[in-house]
């Protein structure tokens, strides 16, 4: 076992080969490893490395350096922020909260000796182990893609590069052409995403290339926020739009990546820019580790673990944990609750009940924001819903105006809870 | 360390400077209270808003009836076109008699007869600077919260705890583009704002979730850890 010193600070107890023992309070810092640096991983690791000061050694396990977040990178594509903007690096998790940072995939977990093996040949132990790996896709739900297809067609549904190529696709669209977007069943990361893309799109198109045609393929004859939605497309990019529910086939697609094709019950057209966005799943290292029953990781509503090991805690998009979206907000918000339990247990602190909130903003043109959001209270079978609002149609613009720059304080506050 | 007497000799020296600079400029914590006179119409602090008159955030150094969002009355758009400033000299002009500064104003405030109760105003006002380092009064007044509800000692351990839920949308910094810094209010009027949207006099569709769920006891408690973080 080889390990980089530099990128692999401090963590004397992770490397000792020695099995895991029971972690006594007073006795050795407890260990706790987090894979994934993403809204809910860098969240948790954050949250024990600050509230536990060094009593517990944390060692973070994420692939890039640079964490790019689907949280605004609809309006990347729209136009109304650059990449650097949605970019975010871990250097401060690693000095001012001493979290080891490790840049490498896990790529087994062995619940029964408690370790994590990484890529690059290291082992790592643990006390608690925390997942937040966020979503992989579901093969051949879309027929005629996998995941070699993503180039020509791109998902953009874990951001950076593949936001990137989505935008380009867009910007390159000849006059008057179409652009495809392939919706994805429940259950899937942030439910208003697709329909929010759909105004980002369309207000780039609107002005660059207005004679350009949207079309959505959709198996769901309802989605999040649709109203609201519907309502932006009708008010501002009206004749744009065709969106296609099960009810005229939307369900019934395929595609051809080679020949750019799209295929909506049994109607072949030929599009210019093509947003596959297949059935989702638990980020792999999930069902790796053992902890999926399906496609999901059922989780206990009280602290986030796992419903087949306490020792092992899942959050965000993997999770499956009863009402609350699949959104940054909510990986977050089950962080906090994760991170108070996993320090209760091995330090000793009190721990508090469960609480947890949601809020999503969408945005719908220039300065036209709209929310939806609720509270949920931990019970014995899952996180369940205790009540919310929503925007309204109709709303005026100042508020709606207010509605966006909430979703921009919001931005700032979510991004520097997660990385400090 | 030493203490070298040259050094303490000069502390001792700007210490009654400055003391002297303010009794002439006005003291401002004097003025915080003379500003009573003005809540009723005018609102400062964090998320202060636009009420009977324009909120008074960065006055200050402003130009006058510069804020695009308030409808002024032809008085005062008479004043921003002359190109005046609110500064020391304005702002005493103002005070002391807004019918002669601004003649047909509807500002229905009669002025400030006594000399020091305007400096020190003024200086309340300029020491305020944007507004976000200072609880908002929004909604101050009339708030009807039980004294013994503003009364309760909060946990502090436990708002830390609570604040998890908060922090996601207000900066734990103070920071407040978007959405109002939180951090460094007094408790009681952390308290009234929080109460004001539990019980619906003040309308937020999201602050009045995050408040119904909250007890006097969490309320209190977060009211005493925001109070102390943000540094
Ligand atoms: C277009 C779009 C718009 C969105 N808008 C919003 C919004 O406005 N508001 C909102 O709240 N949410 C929004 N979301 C949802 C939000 O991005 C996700 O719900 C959130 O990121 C989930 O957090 P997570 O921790 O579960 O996963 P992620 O944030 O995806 O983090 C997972 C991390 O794990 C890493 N990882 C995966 N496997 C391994 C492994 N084997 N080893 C090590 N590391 C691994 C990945 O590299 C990744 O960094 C949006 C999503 C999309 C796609
Ligand atoms: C989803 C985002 C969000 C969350 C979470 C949130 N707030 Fe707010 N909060 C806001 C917004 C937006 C406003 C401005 C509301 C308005 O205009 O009245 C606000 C206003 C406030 C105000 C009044 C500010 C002022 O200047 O008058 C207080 C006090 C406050 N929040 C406290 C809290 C506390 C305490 C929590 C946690 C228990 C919390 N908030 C959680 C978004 C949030
Ligand atoms: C009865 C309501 C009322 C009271 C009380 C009142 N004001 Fe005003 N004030 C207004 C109104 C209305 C305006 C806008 C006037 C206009 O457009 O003609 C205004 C304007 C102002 C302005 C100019 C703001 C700008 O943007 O140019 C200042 C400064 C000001 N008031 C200070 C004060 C101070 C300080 C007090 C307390 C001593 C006070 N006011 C008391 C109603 C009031």
């Amino acid at each position: 076992m080889t390990i980089n010193r530099r990128t692999f600070l401090g963590t004397g107890a992770a490397t000792t080969a020695a099995l895991a023992a029971p972690q006594v309070i007073g006795q050795a810092r407890g260990r706790v490893v987090v894979i994934g640096g993403g809204a809910g991983g860098a969240t948790a690791a954050r949250y024990i490395a600050k509230d536990s000061k060094g009593a517990i050694d944390v060692t973070l396990v994420e692939p890039t350096r640079t964490y790019y977040t689907c949280f605004f990178s609809n309006l990347y594509i729209g136009g109304f922020k650059e990449v650097a903007d949605i970019g975010h690096t871990y250097g401060r998790l690693a000095s001012d909260f001493g979290i080891n940072v490790v840049h490498d995939w896990a790529v087994g977990v062995d619940r029964s000796a408690r370790t994590v093996s990484l890529a690059g040949g290291a082992t790592l132990s643990y006390d608690r182990l925390i997942l937040s790996p966020g979503i992989d896709f579901v093969d051949g739900s879309v027929e005629g893609w996998d995941i070699t297809a993503q180039n020509a067609m791109p998902h953009a549904y874990k951001a950076g590069s593949q936001s990137e190529l989505l935008r380009a696709q867009v910007r390159g669209m000849p006059e008057g052409g179409v652009y495809a977007m392939i919706a994805p069943p429940n259950p899937f990361r942030c439910p208003p995403g697709p329909y929010e893309r759909i105004c980002m799109v369309a207000h780039y198109l609107k002005s660059a290339n207005p004679t350009a045609k949207i079309i959505i393929a959709d198996p769901k004859p309802k989605f999040s926020k649709m109203a609201l939605f519907q309502e932006g497309w009708g008010d501002h990019y009206d004749g744009m739009i065709d969106w296609i529910g099960p009810e005229f086939g939307g369900d019934k697609v395929s595609v051809d990546p080679a020949a750019m094709t799209v295929t909506i019950d049994g109607e072949t057209t030929k599009v210019d820019a093509c947003n596959v966005i297949p059935a989702m799943k638990a980020g792999r290292i999930a069902e790796i580790a053992g902890v999926t029953d399906g496609n999901w990781a059922p989780v206990s509503a009280y602290d986030m673990s796992s419903r087949t090991d306490p020792n092992v805690h899942v959050l965000g998009d993997a999770s499956q944990q009863g009402d609350m979206p699949k959104s940054g907000f909510s990986a977050n918000s089950q962080a906090k609750v994760c991170a108070n339990a996993v320090r209760g247990a091995l330090t000793g602190s009190k721990v508090f009940p469960a609480r947890y909130s949601n809020t999503c903003w969408s945005l719908i043109s220039a300065e036209n924001g709209v929310k939806v959001g609720a509270s949920y209270e931990a019970t014995d079978e899952k996180i369940k819903n205790t009540g919310g609002f929503i925007s309204k149609t109709g709303e005026n613009a100042e508020l709606r105006k207010a509605t966006y720059e909430e979703s921009e304080g919001w931005y700032a506050g979510i991004t520097a809870d997660m990385f400090g | 360390m030493s203490a070298d007497p040259r050094i303490l000799i000069l502390l001792v020296a700007i210490a009654i400077h400055a003391g002297a600079a303010q009794a002439q400029s006005g003291d401002a914590e004097a003025g915080r209270a003379v500003f009573g006179e003005c809540e009723g119409c005018h609102e400062i602090g964090a998320g202060a808003r636009h009420g009977i008159g324009p909120h008074l955030n960065g006055v200050f150094g402003r130009p006058a009836a510069s804020h695009e969002t308030f409808a002024y009355s032809p008085a005062f758009l008479g004043l921003r076109d002359r190109g005046l400033v609110w500064d020391e000299t304005s702002l005493e002009q103002l005070l002391e008699d807004p019918e002669a500064l601004a003649p047909g104003s509807p500002m229905g405030f009669d002025g400030l007869p006594d000399i020091v109760d305007r400096r020190n105003l003024i200086a309340f006002l300029r020491g305020i600077g944007d507004g976000s380092r200072i609880a908002g009064t929004g909604g101050d007044r009339d708030h009807g919260v039980d004294p013994a509800v503003l009364a309760i000692q909060g946990d502090a351990e436990y708002g830390a705890w609570l604040s998890g839920e908060c922090v996601t949308c207000h900066r734990a910094d103070g920071g407040d583009a978007g959405i109002p810094s939180i951090v460094r209010w007094p408790p009681d009027r952390f308290v009234i704002a929080m109460h004001a949207y539990r019980t619906g006099r003040r309308e937020h569709p999201v602050m009045q979730m995050i408040a119904r769920r909250l007890g006097d006891e969490e309320i209190a408690a977060l009211a005493a850890y925001f109070e102390n973080s943000g540094e």
